[in-house]
């Protein structure tokens, strides 16, 4: 398959996969905010921080508050990063590969993608937020089915699969990242009552709640959570399965050797990982590294596959 | 209230389903009976549908100059039109005999020309042409075939006739369109099809491809074949992307292929280098060679049409092709069939004057009130004068151009393109002018679409039919109505 056509591929699964990480993350921030007391008031700068954005935020908005940063995550086109940016990344990387997906794939993201402009035109009601967000989660799923479902998995699947899961790696990590920052040791005494939701609401943005009350069986301790996300061969939004995915569509590549090899050097980190450690000091700078590994095995697949042209 | 037919009055012109108010034609009988049966909402109901499908599908084209917004939805309307099967099986010869003297015609200018060492065809009109390339003279394609796709309008007049209008032979568009018509009206109208004998066109991308890969330079091996396109911004984009998904091929950009030291053509894969038999080019000559035309253009492969010359890759259509899609040229494609195949035309020219000749445009400036002149080299509708419906400065300063490049020239009396039954702007059915365009195949074989691209004029009297200029377009049917 053409160089190129991968590359659109894996970007448009990384986009749909950012919009639906987003829209997780601001829906079960909203959520939060009601729960904490007035004193608390961390409310929506996490989702900023989170995304990495805050300079490009600043030059766009004045504060952050809720009606701001939804905007600015959800609607604003000027935000290369929101969830209607994403979409139309999304649309446009499919766009000009839709020969190579199954027709009803590319009907739903343009569906998706007209359906957000229009609702997203003049901004969004606080009241409409919730349904709008949840439509852009089924949107993605929706599209991950039709995929899996109706899409021989040949080599432009596995670009796809590949890209969903590093995205997925890199959203689990930003999160896990920003909201722990919260939860770590320092803040502890104040925060204590509601320490507990906070890590929920950390399970809840990755839709990991109930997996995790299967799985773990003991109330929710931060420590447990950090495990879970981190080193869970099971749940898909966990950094080992998500690893364990690229590892597996790499199999299936030729001239597989440089990413795999970034891969598993990055598998074996994650898996090594002392988390009761972790969980009292050095999350931050573990997070950076895994972070910035990801970004070394991006580069691999994108020497490898998408930059052989210019090397050629 | 649903659609009565009595009230359906095309006037002076010929009209595809109706033969006058209150009576169908034979092969349009059975749909113009299902449409009365239809109320108006409900008539409504499955235009909506039609409409909500195309947006669903993603069936779009683009505007040039609407800068920001880089797609539309394909404006259709859904009541067919409709051809008798046995007028359309005469039809199809006259296309097939038309495309096979083309053929030959441009062959011949690009190695001994002998239609001009004859006298049967102007020197000057290659000599000024600017569709002509020096870089193809002596070229010898695969099967001798230069002009691969052909579209070709054909308009009905008063008369009831098909008059050819003119040939595409350089990237011709549309096809994809045809079929998608198809896909949408058995959507929301499947009905229809259950009780009558319409002839299925969906076997084109099938015959695309088998006449693609009789071009291949290495025979032996399954041939690679690959659709060039200029990218997602082009007009016909859609229609690249939906050709190469139904052929199975890659669908390739300049940037994507290579000419390697071999001379031969290479595609960039995650696998490497991977060798290119035949490409089906959707880019102009002008771009497809930085080394030997635009030096500038990104869109195109450097070392594309040395890779050609050598055998090692079949362009369609050929470079130099487009010498035959010239108006002009046009003019005397009669001729050529009787030249080159000893043949009447089956199909006929619309009456053609061409303004490089002295007293035929003496005569085109004289009745400039009943012609149309149109450029010879653009396609589109852009640049012509409608001298009917021009004012008087219009005409004047046309005139002026005219006789400044006079080569630049054809003119043709209006004719009265045949209406058929649209839907209008108020949900009414109401006459609306037609053409339509066919695409011929040639390889070993020859190849017509059954029937062709139905285009429509949406506007109420409007001639203009193409889809950049508020045209639409229809299913069309042969239909076959059994006995002969």
């Amino acid at each position: 398959m053409l160089s190129r056509v991968a590359e659109h591929l894996y970007w448009m699964a990384r986009y749909m996969e950012r919009a639906e990480g987003l829209a997780r993350l601001v829906n079960v921030n909203s959520n939060l905010v009601l729960d904490l007391p007035r004193s608390v008031t961390f409310g929506w700068e996490p989702l900023i921080a989170i995304t990495g954005s805050e300079p490009a935020f600043f030059e766009l908005y004045d504060e952050m508050d809720e009606k701001s940063v939804t905007r600015f995550l959800i609607a604003d086109r000027r935000n290369p990063g929101s969830i209607l940016s994403c979409i139309q990344n999304a649309r446009e990387n499919l766009r000009s590969t839709r020969d190579l997906v199954p027709r009803e794939a590319w009907e739903q993201v343009n569906d998706l993608y007209l359906h957000a402009y229009d609702r997203l035109r003049g901004g969004i009601a606080k009241s409409k937020r919730y349904d709008f967000l949840r439509g852009v989660i089924h949107s993605s799923q929706l599209l991950n089915g039709l995929l899996d479902g109706t899409m021989s998995h040949d080599e432009a699947y596995e670009f796809i699969r590949m890209g969903r899961n590093l995205e997925r790696a890199d959203v689990t990590t930003r999160i896990l990242d920003v909201r722990s920052a919260d939860l770590l040791p320092g803040r502890r005494e104040e925060l204590t009552p509601f320490e507990n939701i906070q890590w929920m609401s950390v399970l809840k943005s990755l839709t990991a709640y109930q997996m995790y009350r299967q799985n773990v069986r003991v109330r929710v301790r931060g420590a447990d959570v950090l495990r879970f996300l981190l080193q869970d061969r099971e749940f898909p939004r966990a950094l080992h399965f998500c690893l364990d995915q690229v590892e597996a569509c790499l199999h299936d590549l030729p001239r597989n050797d440089a990413p795999l090899r970034s891969v598993t050097r990055l598998q074996r980190k994650v898996q090594e990982a002392d988390v009761p450690e972790l969980a009292d000091e050095g999350l931050h700078e573990f997070s950076d590294q895994i972070q910035l590994e990801l970004g070394q095995v991006h580069e691999q697949i994108s020497n490898t596959y998408f930059l052989l042209d210019r090397a050629a | 209230m649903a659609i009565d037919w009595k009230d359906y009055d095309p006037g002076i012109f010929y009209d595809e389903l109706i033969s006058s108010p209150g009576n169908s034609r034979k092969a349009a009988r059975e749909l113009c009976k299902r449409l009365r049966q239809l109320s108006d909402e409900e008539l409504l109901e499955r235009r909506d549908a039609a409409e909500l499908a195309i947006i669903v599908m993603g069936i779009t084209f683009t505007v040039y100059t609407e800068g920001g917004s880089i797609d539309r939805a394909w404006p259709f309307d859904i009541i067919p039109r409709i051809i008798p099967r046995r007028e359309w099986e005469k039809t199809e010869a006259g296309l097939r005999q038309r495309v096979q003297a083309l053929n030959m015609f441009i062959e011949d200018m690009y190695h001994d020309q002998r239609i001009i060492a004859d006298g049967r065809f102007p020197r000057e009109l290659i000599e000024t042409s600017r569709n002509f390339r020096p870089e193809c003279v002596g070229v010898e394609p695969p099967l001798n075939t230069w002009a691969h796709i052909c579209g070709s309008d054909l308009i009905r007049g008063n008369d009831g006739k098909f008059y050819v209008l003119e040939d595409n032979l350089r990237v011709p568009s549309g096809v994809s369109y045809m079929l998608e018509n198809r896909h949408v009206m058995k959507r929301v109208f499947p009905e229809v099809f259950e009780h009558q004998n319409i002839l299925p066109v969906d076997d084109y991308p099938a015959q695309l491809f088998d006449m693609l890969a009789s071009m291949s330079p290495r025979p032996m091996d399954y041939p690679v074949v690959a659709v060039l396109t200029p990218g997602i911004y082009n007009s016909a984009y859609f229609e690249h992307a939906y050709l190469a998904q139904q052929m199975g091929v890659e669908l390739v950009e300049g940037r994507d292929l290579m000419v390697g030291e071999d001379e031969c053509v290479y595609m960039r894969t995650i696998e490497g280098l991977t060798r290119v038999d035949v490409v089906y080019r959707r880019i102009d000559d002008w771009f497809l060679d930085p080394e030997e035309f635009n030096p500038d253009s990104v869109l195109g492969v450097p070392g594309l049409m040395r890779a050609w010359r050598a055998g090692n890759v079949g362009l369609a259509n050929a470079p130099g092709a487009g010498v035959a899609d010239d108006k002009l040229v046009y003019a005397y494609v009669p001729e050529m069939i009787r030249y080159y195949l000893d043949q009447d035309p089956v199909l006929d020219n619309v009456p053609t004057w061409v303004c490089i000749d002295d007293k035929e445009r003496e005569h085109v400036l004289a009745n400039l009130d009943k012609f149309v002149v149109k450029p010879a080299n653009e396609s589109g509708g852009y640049g012509m004068l409608m001298g009917p419906f021009a004012s008087k400065k219009e005409r004047e300063e046309f005139a002026g151009e005219i006789r400044k490049n006079p080569r630049n020239y054809i003119a043709q009396p209006l004719i009265n393109l045949s209406t058929t039954p649209t839907i209008d702007g108020h949900g009414k059915v109401a006459p609306r002018h037609v053409d339509l365009r066919p695409f011929i195949l040639s390889g070993d074989d020859i190849a017509v679409t059954t029937g062709g691209l139905t285009r429509v004029a949406l506007k109420s009297g409007s001639y203009v039919v193409n889809s950049s200029q508020g045209g639409g377009s229809k299913d069309t049917w042969i239909v076959d109505t059994g006995k002969k």
